[in-house]
């Protein structure tokens, strides 16, 4: 499991001084593409859920006869036609065409997120509820084998559990992100190390929770649940934002792939080696990251 | 070593040509299948029924729903689907403020009942103030006063081999060829002998109005809000709910909701 092997017999054929080494665990690489797919449906079919009801509350409940709406996705008609509107804390934006109102033209509807990006493309709530819950399943139970396997073969412990060292590489590290100058070592950077750590010890349980505080069933199992979040409706707007989060690592997340080497990279979560950059290139002993 | 790499390369290739595949044809690929009784739709609902056994595990047959305060109540109850029903039936008992109205407790009974208004007004009540959550995503929180059913049922005394109360409304949901649908619904006997399920006549303090439901609706606390059926007529206790409608145990269950609406 810990085979961080120097592969000389590939360095040899390649005649080159690089090094693959055995980087990520078939429990990393598993889980990994397992949670990919999974948060595409979940991604997909939440979306198509959250336009049965394109607006989010903050407290309790929905405020019908009072305001504590955030956000609203909508449509309304204009001088030049029904124009699809976003409203974020009061302030409107006009996103005819993408949220509020769009389809193919002379067809649009009104309709909070674009068919191309829910599960049914057509509006069916139900439909994306058993998409939805499905791939929750598959989430929560792939999130659980990875925490116990990582915890046993140590890849919590030695890849991503934070130093001190990370605090002092940080404002480096930064600047190397900034400049796209990337080194390929057996470990993560300090950046790298707080977005998995922050994706799987935050947002992903964060969803969970506010997922399950949704369900007026678990309510009745964990009441304190929805008065630590702020109520149902608050954390249905966690919910939505953590989406949003997820969104923006996975943005990042490939954009840094194809930044550092897709090719590389890719092996890695696929077959677990990783070539790593030449020793030679190290400067300083003690330097790690990439 | 270098074969290896020129299949890694190949299955890269393949792989990333799938994925914009998917991507250039929108997500209408997903579509087929997904139908009720498609394939892959009754496969993926197996998670239903693990969500529901799970929920069940977990919170028993008593653990309840939060109650709110005096305070929490800040608007009038959002009503939802069927809010003016315009069935003659249903008109005909409003004219008359539902004095010939009866609520009728059949099947899977020893003691079949025909109850009127006041009848079920005269039984111990019970005044909760819950949270109605809709499957849409809002939620409304709003005082609710009515008989429990676990009193009707045992008034009715409840047949061993029942295991569902279905209720029948008198407001058509749908106008189909083959007729009106009016709306139906199960729920189990667990849910129905449930300490906060009832059959709710009054609404934050009145008396429930036409859009929620008068003259009585249920409430079902630990589900969402199409569990509740509204212009309720009749209580049938029944052992399986298979040969009604389109079988899943309801209205919206029959257009794809699951069966148990815990989430």
């Amino acid at each position: 499991m810990d085979t961080v092997a120097n592969n000389h017999s590939a360095a040899e054929a390649d005649g080159k001084d690089t090094t693959l080494i055995y980087r990520q665990s078939r429990w990393t690489r598993l889980t990994h593409w397992i949670w990919a797919f999974s948060l595409f449906f979940m991604l997909l079919s939440g979306l198509q859920i959250f336009n049965a009801r394109p607006q989010l509350y903050i407290g309790k409940q929905s405020g019908f006869e009072f305001n504590n709406t955030i956000l609203q996705i909508g449509a309304e008609n204009t001088a030049n036609g029904p124009r699809g509107f976003t409203e974020i804390f009061g302030h409107r934006f006009d996103t005819t065409g993408v949220l509020g109102w769009s389809g193919p033209p002379g067809q649009e509807t009104p309709r909070g997120f674009p068919s191309w990006a829910t599960i049914p493309s057509y509006y069916d709530l139900g439909t994306a509820r058993v998409v939805h819950f499905f791939f929750a399943w598959i989430l929560t139970t792939t999130l659980l084998v990875w925490l116990i396997a990582s915890l046993i073969n140590g890849h919590i412990r030695r890849d991503l559990a934070p130093r001190v060292s990370d605090l002092r590489k940080l404002p480096r590290d930064i600047v190397d992100h900034a400049k796209l100058k990337f080194h390929h070592t057996r470990e993560y950077n300090t950046l790298q190390k707080m977005a998995y750590g922050g994706v799987l010890f935050g947002l992903l349980p964060l969803m969970i929770i506010t997922g399950l505080a949704m369900s007026p069933s678990m309510d009745s199992v964990l009441p304190w649940l929805n008065e630590i979040l702020g109520g149902r409706q608050t954390a249905r707007t966690i919910h939505f934002t953590v989406m949003l989060l997820l969104v923006l690592f996975f943005i990042v997340h490939i954009l840094m792939i194809l930044a550092a080497g897709p090719i590389n990279e890719l092996r890695s979560i696929i077959t677990g080696w990783y070539r790593t950059d030449p020793p030679a290139k190290h400067a300083e002993p003690t330097e790690r990251s990439a | 070593m270098a074969k290896f790499e020129i299949s890694r390369r190949k299955f890269l290739t393949a792989g990333s040509l799938g994925l914009s595949g998917i991507a250039l044809s929108g997500c209408d690929v997903f579509d087929s299948g997904l139908g009720i009784g498609g394939g892959l739709r009754s496969f993926l609902e197996n998670a239903n029924g693990l969500t529901w056994r799970a929920q069940r595990l977990l919170a028993g047959r008593d653990a309840l729903a939060p109650e709110f305060t005096e305070a929490d109540i800040r608007q009038p109850q959002r009503p939802n689907g069927i809010t003016a029903p315009d069935d003659d039936t249903y008109k005909g008992l409003l004219a008359n403020n539902f004095a010939d109205w009866r609520l009728e407790v059949t099947g899977l009974v020893e003691k079949p009942l025909s109850l009127s208004r006041e009848q079920l007004q005269n039984m111990p009540s019970r005044t909760q103030i819950t949270r109605h959550d809709c499957v849409e995503g809002w939620s409304c929180v709003a005082k609710w006063t009515g008989t429990p059913l676990s009193l009707v049922l045992d008034q009715a005394v409840v047949k061993p081999q029942a295991r569902y109360v279905m209720f029948h409304c008198l407001d058509t949901i749908e106008q189909s060829l083959s007729g009106d649908i009016k709306y139906y619904g199960t729920i189990d006997l667990i849910d129905a002998r449930h300490p906060q399920t009832i059959l709710a006549y009054g609404l934050n303090g009145k008396p429930l109005p036409v859009e929620n439901g008068a003259p009585l609706r249920v409430r079902v606390e630990r589900q969402l809000g199409y569990k509740m059926p509204k212009y309720l007529s009749k209580i049938e206790l029944v052992d399986s709910f298979v040969n009604v409608g389109g079988g899943r145990g309801g209205y919206w269950e029959d257009n794809g909701y699951d069966w148990y609406g815990g989430i």
